[in-house]
């Protein structure tokens, strides 16, 4: 025991790592509290059928904007539709569309960030300027033009947040991977004989992973917002779907008599983009360096 | 030796001068190539356009003949690199073509939608830094206080929130419900004639029509959405703020000045606000930027006659190149406001003024 406390293994040292981080993150309840939240969602999306009271798409004019109560929870929507059934079933879309933006951007940002860093020189010069021209563009705008041309439709406005999102974790990935280029370590692996490809993915882009995590983190808030927005300007997901962003929009019409239309789906996707906030802000407290060198 | 010593300056400031003018050329040219970058953006998005713009001039009924003397007048059989070449060309001559709508040339439009986005943008940009930096800076001394927490979460809720729902609610509230401010638009429609739109800003416009009844109206249209969008703005600026500030209050400085015995008030006030406020300079700089973004759904919610609501009329009209005129307008906006707060902070920043 005390000769495994002077030298731990490799792995028992993850673990001991592990488990300290999971005690500092208990002691922040708004992290608990974002965590909470999207794991909420996650079991929402996944028994939405089980949860759900009522069918997501079948129109009961009979119910028509009932106002919420015993039978409907949160109220109807325009054609007598759950709207409780209806976010439930939602939070499968917006599910969907952050982790496609999330697992296509932040790996194309990686990848560039740490190429751009890692080779310098021109390399470096144009794909910059590539980014900054990217960043140029205000994110909702960008994505906007995007979805004009690739047209309406889930998948293309994850394609077009795509679009928009992988600059920052380009900047974020350079910028780690000039901090450590020169590093010692990395001339030994080189000198070991290890070819750019393998010092790259092997040892530079672990060290890019927590300034990331903490990125995503905050991006998924962002990611659902432009979603919502994309939805709620009608070029996200379309009818009948039940996109939070165009339920709202289709609530509109209806803003000043039947408020809960509107204000239902829009309270889910504040929840739900305040939790990750929260999320970030506490793993942004434990895992940046910059932030605990502040403290 | 005095005159050795004028000369030695002499040939220092010349030096310094000719380092701030290559300063400012690399500059120049950053900015060239991000605005030709922005240029070709545009470009590719509006060339792979699944619409055939030949099909839109001529409608789909017109013999091919027709169809191939238009495909050569508009220009398209040409090689992509001329055709980028004539639109750049176009582009920096100010033309951004004309709209596949209505026909009207955009740039006009542009400059005719742009006053009313502008003057939401400066009254949220003066709600935001009026009420954002000195929250901001009251949190970082007041750390994980009741006052750091409250200011944290106004921020992360204006952070989360989706805006154009804030707008909606904020309608059915305060117009619907409380009839405290005016609806949708910028003037109830009995105002509408009753003064000339001079400069297009309708504060401006209607205080000039000398009437009082018009000038408050136009006041409660405009109050709900220029407090939104400085809501917006102010959970930026705030949290940026307190992160700079809690940065500049944990250096080393400060510690020294506090040692020295300076009072807590001198110690924020003297040291720590004068090293932030350099990257205050580009925190709302961006901010401001972030404005034009937020107007494209304050606009929508508001039927507000700006920027943000054209290029959203132009997208569901499929109206490609309005759509790409605005987003190049927005964007060279922003590369600008970029530039402009990078020289900001070198004319503030001793440290960066020596380094060039």
């Amino acid at each position: 025991m005390s000769a495994a406390l002077q030298h731990p293994s490799p792995r028992q040292a993850r673990l001991r790592a592990a488990r300290s981080f999971a005690r500092r993150f208990r002691r922040n309840p708004l992290g608990m509290a974002g965590l909470f939240i999207g794991l909420a969602l996650i079991f929402m999306a996944i028994f939405a059928p089980l949860l759900a009271t009522h069918d997501p798409y079948a129109p009961d004019f009979a119910a028509r904007l009932t106002a919420p109560g015993w039978n409907y929870w949160l109220g109807t929507d325009e054609l007598g539709r759950d709207i409780y059934t209806r976010i439930l079933y939602g939070s499968r879309i917006t599910i969907f569309i952050v982790a496609l933006v999330v697992f296509t951007s932040a790996p194309i940002g990686l990848l560039l960030g740490v190429v751009s860093g890692y080779f310098g020189g021109w390399v470096d010069a144009v794909l910059m300027r590539i980014t900054d021209v990217f960043l140029a563009v205000p994110k909702l705008l960008l994505a906007l033009a995007f979805v004009a041309v690739l047209g309406p439709g889930i998948v293309n406005a994850a394609l077009a947040i795509t679009l928009t999102a992988w600059p920052p974790y380009a900047r974020l990935a350079r910028a780690e991977t000039l901090a450590v280029r020169n590093a010692d370590f990395v001339a030994a692996i080189a000198l070991a004989g290890a070819s750019p490809w393998r010092i790259i993915t092997r040892h530079i882009f672990p060290i890019c992973y927590s300034s990331m995590l903490v990125r995503v983190t905050f991006d998924m808030a962002g990611i659902i917002l432009i979603a919502a927005g994309l939805g709620f300007i009608g070029l996200g997901a379309q009818p009948p779907l039940p996109e939070w962003g165009a339920m709202i929009a289709s609530g509109r019409r209806f803003i000043f008599e039947q408020w809960w239309v509107a204000a239902m789906p829009g309270a889910a996707i504040f929840i739900v983009s305040l939790g990750f906030n929260f999320l970030g802000d506490a793993l942004r407290d434990l895992l940046d360096p910059h932030a605990k060198v502040r403290q | 030796m005095t005159t050795k010593i004028t000369q030695r300056r002499g040939a220092q400031m010349l030096q310094k001068a000719a380092g701030f003018v290559r300063a400012l050329a690399s500059l120049a040219l950053t900015v060239a190539i991000t605005l030709i970058g922005l240029v070709a953006l545009t470009f590719i998005i509006g060339h792979v356009v699944p619409i055939d713009p030949v099909l839109t001039v001529i409608g789909d009924k017109a013999p091919q003949e027709v169809y191939d003397r238009v495909y050569q007048e508009m220009g398209l059989d040409r090689p992509m690199i001329i055709q980028f070449l004539s639109y750049l060309g176009e582009v920096l001559r100010g033309n951004l073509g004309n709209s596949m709508v209505s026909g009207r040339s955009i740039g006009s439009d542009i400059l005719r939608f742009f006053p009313a986005t502008f003057e939401l943008a400066i009254l949220g940009i003066i709600i935001g830094v009026g009420l954002g930096i000195p929250a901001g800076i009251i949190a970082a001394v007041k750390r994980d206080t009741w006052v750091d927490h409250i200011v944290r979460i106004v921020a992360l809720i204006g952070y989360s929130v989706p805006i154009f729902w804030l707008a909606l609610m904020a309608l059915l509230v305060f117009y619907a419900r409380l009839e405290w401010v005016g609806g949708p638009g910028q003037i109830d429609i009995g105002y509408a004639y009753s003064f000339s739109r001079v400069t297009g800003f309708i504060l401006i416009d209607t205080a000039l029509s000398g009437s009082w009844d018009v000038f408050v109206n136009a006041i409660s249209h405009i109050a709900l959405p220029a407090l939104l969008i400085g809501y917006y703005s102010m959970a930026y600026i705030s949290r940026m703020t307190r992160s700079v500030m809690l940065e500049q209050l944990n250096s080393e400085y400060v510690l020294a000045a506090r040692l020295k015995g300076a009072s807590e008030y001198s110690i924020v006030v003297h040291h720590a606000l004068r090293n932030a406020a350099i990257p205050l300079v580009t925190i709302v700089a961006l901010s401001f930027g972030g404005l034009l973004e937020g107007s494209v759904l304050i606009e929508t919610v508001f039927s507000w006659p700006g920027l943000g609501n054209y290029i959203a009329q132009s997208l569901l009209g499929g109206d490609i190149n309005a759509v790409l005129g605005g987003t190049l307008v927005v964007g060279t906006i922003f590369v600008f406001l970029n530039v402009a707060s990078d020289l900001v902070y070198k004319v503030l920043d001793p440290r960066t003024r020596a380094l060039t």
